[in-house]
């Protein structure tokens, strides 16, 4: 096998020119796939991290249908003081959790005195909400939002600069209860947001005490819960976890149930696995809660599959490279060498040497590009760091890129190579193997 | 007992309208060491009998015994294996590969074959090239050697693995009288210093009686045989 080895890296340099072409020709195109791959990597890691970190969490637990009907913002699909307490303690005791938030979204009307508009509102604890959001501090301007008092608001800033409203001015909201009346209540302003892409990226935040009294909500009740995991890679292991536990089943089941506060199943009383998939409890009603990943919540989550779709198209193209370009230069080979692959079967070197020969020689042919693409890209994306290159995002500027080579995708990307450059060379090997002698021999 | 042993072997290709009957019904013995032609016009079946013996091809029908061994009933790995253990092949075209030297063509056979320690191979390779006489021109190239030192090589290849038989087929038709007759010597010498036999066809008469023992064949058929010149 050695001696095969040997020989088949001997007969690669028979050739030269023409190997170091179809070589280069697969660098490239490991090189490309590596690039994009990092690259696109890094922009989808990029958004992804800060819509999970500046906005939605990694999940978000609701009553069931709230999010069916989000765009209207219900406040009769709250989640009940003890559903909450419940649940921040089982959440709270999992050790894939880092923080939860505990939040009220509803909308309002707000006024400057002079001109009234309406407004997406979150109402949280700062805290929290920074705890499990951390990178919402980035996207305000003009205050700490930890610092965040009572009887404060932080306005988005496309808003705020439409009403030509300034720190520290007072603003009034007022909003409709869930009894149909309404209520106003005057606010300082504290700083603004700035918007981001998707559900909640226009809100404006106030503290969730304010936000109880302006919607006279007697109990400490939420809209949802939005969870951050100490790996975003395990937020599907959490969900199912979750879904189990809270008897919740698969997403997109039932409409909502419209029970109010409290109602429905105790958290995590249902033994595991009841109500799985079904979206019931153990005692057969409807299950409550809802727990949706944040890519179940954010339209970014399409962008993110394109991406991922891209990603494979680029990977396809490699195959075809390495497929057409070994297949090519091995057919040739097998063309240009009859004579003395009749000369090998003359003097006893046997069809599955002969074979073997040649497909060593295209693998061979797809190793050496392969390494050679690797070596080149870890090169490249450790210049493209160090370049310190920006980008923007919707209203997000100077987003810096930083493209990461991790070990698992080097390792498909090369095994692909080498895989194809052999199923490649499989056929023009066969074919060599398969020389007749006599025939062979006497090819001019 | 024979190296090469023959009885009513035929040879029919039937891949033609007409079948052609290129051999009709041989019958041969070759001893071991011997030194052996067979001579024939051209499409007398001198090839095909060859072929025959060296496993590259099957009888139609008869026997054939080849270093002892009923080389009839071998699947195509048996008798290249077979090839590679008991018998050594020269070519009219030299078949070297361009791209290789001498010394790396010799060596070639012996690397895919046997495998073994580097430094015996290149021994072996080294003493069989000194016993050809090129052993000072090891390292040139095809394009670089003289028709007469390229069959030399070739002869060397052939016999760098051991073999008890070597066929040569037409040696000398591409060589000039003079080294056609070196590379006939060289050859006996050969058989001479490891005991292997040579048979090679050939239709050149300024070669021929060079032969001990020389089988005349016409139409495929055995006219004559076994007389030494």
């Amino acid at each position: 096998m050695m001696a095969l080895l040997a020989i088949a890296a001997r007969n690669l340099l028979r050739y030269q020119r023409r190997t170091v072409l179809t070589a280069s020709l697969i660098t490239l195109g490991v090189l490309a796939v590596l690039l994009f791959v990092s690259v696109a990597g890094s922009f989808r890691g990029m958004m992804i991290g800060q819509i999970t970190d500046a906005m939605l969490g990694h999940l978000q637990i609701h009553h069931r249908g709230y999010v069916e009907s989000t765009e209207n913002m219900p406040l009769h699909l709250n989640l009940g003081p003890d559903q909450v307490q419940a649940l921040t303690a089982r959440l709270t005791t999992m050790p894939e959790v880092e923080a939860v938030s505990a939040r009220i979204k509803f909308g309002a009307m707000l006024s400057n005195f002079t001109e009234t508009t309406s407004i997406r509102l979150t109402a949280m604890d700062p805290e929290q909400e920074l705890a499990t959001v951390p990178l919402l501090g980035g996207r305000v301007q003009g205050t700490d939002p930890r610092q965040l008092a009572r009887g404060e608001i932080l306005l988005p800033d496309v808003l705020a600069r439409g009403l030509k409203i300034n720190p520290k001015d007072t603003v009034v909201l007022v909003a409709t209860n869930r009894d149909g009346s309404v209520n106003g209540q005057t606010f300082l302003v504290a700083g603004f947001v700035e918007g981001l892409s998707g559900p909640g990226g226009r809100d404006g935040y106030l503290h969730l005490a304010d936000a109880r009294e302006l919607l006279r909500l007697e109990q400490a009740e939420i809209t949802e819960i939005a969870v951050r995991l100490k790996r975003p890679e395990h937020t599907d292991r959490v969900v199912g976890q979750l879904r189990l536990a809270l008897g919740a089943g698969k997403q997109g089941q039932g409409a909502g149930q419209g029970q109010g506060p409290g109602a429905g199943a105790g958290v995590g009383s249902g033994p595991a696995g009841a109500g799985a998939g079904s979206g019931a409890t153990p005692d057969g009603k409807p299950a409550p809660l809802e727990v949706h990943t944040w890519d179940q919540l954010s339209p970014f989550s399409t962008i993110a599959k394109m991406i991922d779709l891209l990603t494979l198209f680029v990977q396809i193209m490699l195959v075809s490279i390495v497929l057409i370009s070994v297949m090519n230069v091995m057919m040739m080979a097998v063309y240009e060498r009859v004579r003395e692959i009749g000369t090998l079967a003359a003097i006893g070197v046997r069809p599955r040497s002969i074979l073997l020969l040649f497909l060593l020689e295209g693998l061979l042919l797809g190793v050496i590009g392969a390494v050679a693409g690797v070596l080149l890209s870890y090169g490249v994306v450790g210049v493209l760091d160090l370049a310190d290159l920006t980008f923007s995002f919707g209203r997000q500027e100077g987003l810096l890129l930083t493209p990461v080579l991790d070990a698992a995708t080097v390792a498909m990307v090369g095994l692909a190579v080498v895989l194809v450059s052999a199923l490649a060379s499989l056929q023009p090997s066969i074919k060599a193997s398969r020389l007749d002698p006599i025939s062979a021999l006497r090819h001019v | 007992m024979s190296v090469v042993s023959a009885r009513g072997l035929t040879k029919v290709y039937d891949s033609t309208a007409v079948p052609v009957h290129a051999l009709r019904g041989i019958d041969l013995d070759i001893a071991p060491g011997s030194f052996v032609s067979i001579v024939g016009p051209s499409g007398s079946g001198k090839s095909t009998l060859l072929n025959l013996i060296g496993c590259l091809d099957h009888p139609t029908s008869g026997s054939l015994t080849v270093v002892g061994e009923d080389v009839t009933v071998l699947g195509r790995e048996a008798r290249a294996r077979f090839r590679g253990d008991h018998i050594g092949f020269v070519f009219q075209d030299f078949n070297l590969i361009p791209v290789l030297s001498a010394f790396e063509n010799v060596e070639y056979p012996l690397r895919l074959l046997r495998g073994g320690a580097t430094g015996e191979r290149r021994r072996q390779v080294q003493e069989i090239l000194d016993a050809v006489g090129l052993g000072e021109i090891g390292g040139k190239r095809p394009t670089e050697l003289s028709g007469g030192q390229k069959q030399r090589v070739a002869v060397a290849r052939a016999l760098v693995t051991g073999p008890q038989l070597v066929l040569a087929d037409e040696p000398t038709a591409n060589l000039d009288r003079d080294t056609a007759l070196l590379v006939l010597e060289l050859m006996k010498k050969m058989r001479d210093e490891f005991g292997t036999t040579f048979l090679f066809s050939t239709h050149d008469p300024r070669v021929v009686h060079e032969a001990e023992q020389i089988f005349t064949i016409e139409d495929g058929l055995l006219r004559s045989g076994g007389g030494a010149s």
